[in-house]
């Protein structure tokens, strides 16, 4: 289990890419990978967004990441979880968070990334400020994980 | 017998502090914390509570040297 908090741009490409190499604990024991990668988008709330400020509680932040990841290991069958959040300046279409769960079937892997994902938007000290055109604001709330976009 | 009080975000800002020492001489409720160290302001609805890195709520009792923190609903992810 590898758990980062970074303030630089990240690539989760070459994160799971560069972990899944030198994992040599569970190499030829994992048949699923399940990948979440949240990005930051350039709208919200019908707004243009020129960029984002993620503050968190150090301390309190990796704590609860790594009890959410622990606890997400007792109730499903995972060989390894990679877990990066991003803090501080971002701009649109930059990486925010990556959750990279391994395990022998894809059950294991889909449902437990789903819960850890959720678990974080709900339990982890992060907080979003967007700088608008004009102005900035905090973020109040998450959107609901299970709401689905209506197609038109 | 001394507490560190934090306040993160929109908290931090509405506040125009990022933390408070208090001096306590028994256990205090996080509740009371609050009072004594935001005389005459009104705790937002919302408010998140921890006491060393973890979810409590305002009944929970404070003791010597426990970090005490404020904070809006999170939006990470």
């Amino acid at each position: 289990m590898k758990i980062k908090i970074v303030e630089e741009g990240f690539n989760p490409w070459q994160e799971i890419d560069s972990y899944q190499q030198a994992a040599t604990d569970f190499a030829g024991k994992f048949g699923a990978t399940n990948i979440f990668i949240g990005t930051m988008r350039d709208f919200n709330e019908g707004d243009e967004v020129k960029g984002m400020t993620l503050e968190h509680y150090p301390g309190m932040t990796e704590k609860h990441l790594a009890d959410i990841v622990n606890e997400a290991m007792k109730q499903w069958a995972i060989l390894d979880v990679l877990l990066i959040h991003r803090v501080g300046d971002l701009l649109p279409n930059q990486a925010i968070v990556l959750i990279a769960v391994w395990s022998t079937h894809r059950g294991d892997a889909f449902d437990s990334c789903r819960y850890m994902m959720e678990q974080l938007k709900s339990n982890a000290p992060f907080w979003k400020k967007e700088q608008l055109l004009e102005g900035n604001r905090w973020v109040s709330g998450n959107t609901d994980g299970y709401k689905k976009t209506k197609i038109i | 017998m001394s507490i560190k009080v934090r306040y993160f975000a929109s908290l931090r800002e509405m506040l125009a502090k990022s933390e408070d020492f208090l001096e306590i001489t028994q256990e205090i409720t996080v509740a009371e914390v609050w009072e004594k160290v935001n005389p005459n302001k009104v705790m937002p609805d919302n408010t998140l509570i921890a006491v060393n890195m973890e979810y409590v709520s305002l009944t929970k009792n404070v003791n010597e040297g426990n970090e005490v923190a404020f904070f809006p609903p999170v939006t990470g992810g």
